[in-house]
């Protein structure tokens, strides 16, 4: 094991345990927007009893968000100093751009909307409530936009072994941008919604607060018919633009070693890396050709035109972006049936919907966190893609101090996971607090009367 | 005339490292003097006081981190790997004294546990970047532009000196915001406690204030060179007289002036350290002008500060004003 290894392995951990909590919080902020606003027009108090529980699951996902951001902010320094130093100038502005217009808004803005309902007005809790909404999804915008010049980088020139940018508004709107961005909140708005319908489902299933599930199930639901073929569609565009930016990623995404048309689509495969070729595929005809060149016959550049040390480690991204794929699929058909089963209020019936509500809660999570494994392994083994590899990129570290640091990382996150874990789930466990002045809001054992 | 790109980011980054020092460092202060606390009234209204802006005191240094980071890539590069292990400390105490908020407020049982991990957290937090700002000062070894110095390079005595430095005038901003914030015995306990403190971090002034001119000839040279004794002289006598009012106000009624004098004492102290260390970033070598990233970096980030940091101030004032007054226990979000 060397340090560099060490370093990208806590990376990898860091910012995977970190994106958990943002890719939460950017959804759920707009959800507690939804209610709010419905709450301010309809004057209706269920809708601020759905607000009032949600914020404290989005408080302390929040508070999880923020620890292991900062981490993030001073791990490039640390751990990948020689990129920091080479990239800095063009990565640096667009993070301090976060910064500025992201973190201080939601910063500054949420102890009101946690702390301020009886110290400011209705109408300034609403605008503080929708600024931390436009803050966690300017931060989406940005460090998207910085991931994705990493990918795609585009309006800077070498100069004095910096890259030095010459054209921010290409850097900043760099060619895989747009795609990476719409995918990203379409995945956190999808995530909030499975969390959402999970919880909702799982107190319908309990018989509890049936009203206040129905009514967040109802929202969480037509969110995730809505949202799911649309993320499906942001995906196919994204593959395209992979096609076009990063081949290499995309041969490895569909684990194809040689250059071809009439491209199979391989649903399952072991790639084997040593022997350049595929073991056990299952394969359909022409089917890969058409979901990526939208043709029949198009032909994909397979990993045969990249040296081996140039190529991404492609089973990792293979399967990381099956699972993705399929719960992409999975999230449109149980969004469809659900949104189906809401006509005549069935869905609050119906224990299997409500179990499997339940149980793909979590999944967006998944999705998210496999999608991440795939962009990023996939860019492998550049950190700036086609311009400074990744062993160029690490910190002259002893192995010792980054070994202790991986490991205390390892136990800290695991602390912290179970402790908001066992948090979430007491929140959860002990419900709404639906207030006793608003008796119409409790009253009803038929999840239908109110809505 | 051609803007100074360099010095302006260098000031940019000065003054969000002091905000940074001066907010989360009242803050911190709190989880350092937490074990002492006369009870858990106490323990509630100093959380309750800080929780609705916690959140914005840590952005400032997320700001000072990235803003190093845009403008002076180098010094970022050298500096971080360099004080790796701080750093990792620094960073691993705040990740404990951060959830400590919201798992403290949801704990039943395990209360006292995430008490702990706040003050120990705050203290720990506190002390690593005291050992930071010593490890700084005392300097960093750079061959071709990168760290090439050894894991343990930033340990010494004055290092660690530092470090109870930066605990002990944390502790003076935190006693003192809670004079400012409480009422009845907290607020007594925490007066007589801010005395304490306050001579803390007067010893640690004086510490540095003699220890770095014999230490560092340039240090000698800048303050007491040719004519800059006159000229800088206005420094440490203002300290004297920040230092004296405060301690004035401490045994007087006043609310609010003991913690604008800590404020203000802080301030002082930064401005000697700049004074001593300028035009250096990471002494010995990497300065403002070596470490500038390029005229389109800095450029494009003060663009962002010009228009954004305008707003930040305003809305973290309001946010400020909006929990102005005596904090009391009911003022969490969990019992609407």
């Amino acid at each position: 094991m060397d340090a560099l290894l060490l370093s990208r392995i806590q990376f990898g951990f860091t910012i995977a345990f970190h994106i958990l909590f943002p890719t939460l919080t950017i959804g759920l902020a707009w959800f507690l927007v939804f209610f709010e606003a419905a709450g301010r027009r309809t004057g209706k108090p269920e809708w601020f009893n759905l607000y009032r529980f949600w914020v404290k699951i989005f408080a302390l996902t929040f508070g999880m968000g923020v620890v292991s951001g900062l981490v993030l902010s001073y791990e490039i320094g640390t751990n990948f100093s020689r990129f920091s130093q080479i990239a800095g100038p063009v990565i640096g502005p667009l993070l301090s751009a976060e910064v500025l217009t992201a973190f201080f808004v939601e910063a500054g803005f949420l102890g009101i909307m946690l702390f301020g309902w009886d110290k400011v007005g209705p109408r300034f809790h609403f605008m503080a409530t929708l600024l931390v909404a436009v803050g966690t999804t300017n931060s989406a915008f940005w460090i998207l936009s910085a991931n994705s010049w990493m990918q795609t980088p585009a309006g800077a020139v070498w100069q004095n072994g910096q890259l030095v940018p010459q054209d921010w508004f290409a850097v900043i709107f760099n060619p895989s941008f747009p795609y990476r961005l719409a995918h990203m909140l379409l995945a956190a708005l999808l995530t909030s919604s499975l969390i959402v319908a999970g919880i909702s489902a799982w107190f319908l299933a309990r018989q509890r607060h049936l009203d206040f599930a129905a009514r967040g199930l109802k929202v969480a639901v037509l969110a995730l018919a809505v949202l799911a073929p649309l993320q499906i569609f942001a995906g196919d565009l994204h593959g395209l633009e992979v096609r076009r930016n990063q081949p290499a990623k995309l041969a490895a995404i569909e684990s194809l070693w040689q250059t071809r048309s009439d491209v199979p689509l391989v649903v399952f495969a072991w790639p084997d890396q040593a022997q350049q070729r595929n073991r056990f595929a299952i394969e359909i005809p022409q089917l890969g050709s058409l979901i990526l060149t939208h043709t029949l016959h198009g032909e994909v550049k397979g990993l045969n035109e990249f040296l081996p040390d140039r190529q991404p480690p492609v089973p990792g991204v293979f399967y990381c972006f099956r699972l993705m794929v399929g719960l992409g699929l999975w999230f449109l058909l149980l969004g469809w049936s659900s949104a189906w089963l809401l006509r005549g209020e069935r869905l609050y019936r119906h224990p299997l919907a409500l179990k499997l509500l339940t149980w793909s809660g979590p999944l967006g999570w998944v999705a998210t966190i496999s999608g991440w494994i795939v962009v990023e392994s996939g860019r492998q083994p550049w950190v700036v893609y086609g311009l400074l590899r990744t062993a160029d990129a690490a910190s002259p570290l002893p192995v010792a101090s980054v070994a202790v640091s991986l490991a205390i990382f390892i136990s800290v996150y695991g602390i912290l996971f179970g402790s908001y874990l066992w948090f979430l789930s007491r929140l959860v466990r002990s419900g709404p607090s639906l207030p006793k002045r608003h008796p119409e809001a409790i009253r009803g054992a038929r999840p239908g009367a109110v809505l | 005339m051609t803007l100074d790109l360099p010095l302006i980011c260098a000031g940019v980054i000065a003054f969000g490292v002091l905000m940074y020092v001066v907010l989360d460092g009242f803050d911190l202060g709190l989880g350092v003097l937490f074990p002492w606390m006369p009870d858990e009234t106490a323990r509630d209204l100093a959380i309750a006081s800080i929780a609705p802006v916690w959140d914005g005191n840590e952005t400032w240094l997320i700001l000072g981190g990235v803003t190093l980071f845009a403008a002076f890539p180098v010094a970022y590069a050298v500096a971080l790997p360099a004080f790796y292990i701080p750093v990792m400390l620094l960073l691993f105490s705040l990740i404990f004294r951060g959830v400590a908020f919201e798992f403290r407020a949801k704990a039943q049982a395990s209360k006292r546990w995430w008490d702990a991990a706040f003050s120990i957290g705050s203290t720990l937090a506190a002390f690593a970047q005291g050992v930071l700002l010593g490890g700084l000062i005392e300097g960093v070894t750079v061959v071709n532009g990168a760290f090439a110095g050894g894991p343990w390079d930033f340990l010494s005595i004055f290092s660690v000196v530092s470090g109870f430095g930066v605990v002990g005038g944390y502790a003076l901003l935190g006693s003192t915001w809670l004079v400012r914030k409480t009422e009845g015995p907290t607020h007594d306990w925490a007066k007589r406690t801010a005395s304490l403190a306050l001579l803390v971090s007067l010893g640690f002034i004086a510490i540095v204030s003699i220890y770095t001119p014999l230490r560092f000839p340039q240090i000698a040279e800048r303050w007491f060179g040719e004519h800059h004794w006159l000229t800088l002289a206005p420094v440490p006598l203002a300290t004297a007289v920040v230092a004296f009012s405060l301690w004035r106000e401490l045994r007087h009624g006043a609310d609010l002036a003991p913690f604008l004098y800590s404020i203000a004492l802080f301030m002082l102290g930064f401005l000697g350290i700049a004074i001593s260390l300028w035009p250096n970033l990471v002494p010995p070598s990497i300065s403002i002008f070596n470490a500038a990233a390029p005229a389109t970096s800095q450029k494009f980030l003060l663009l962002q500060l010009a228009i954004t940091l305008p707003m930040v101030l305003i809305y973290t004032g309001y946010a400020y004003s909006v929990f102005w007054g005596k904090v009391s226990v009911n003022d969490g979000y969990s019992s609407h």
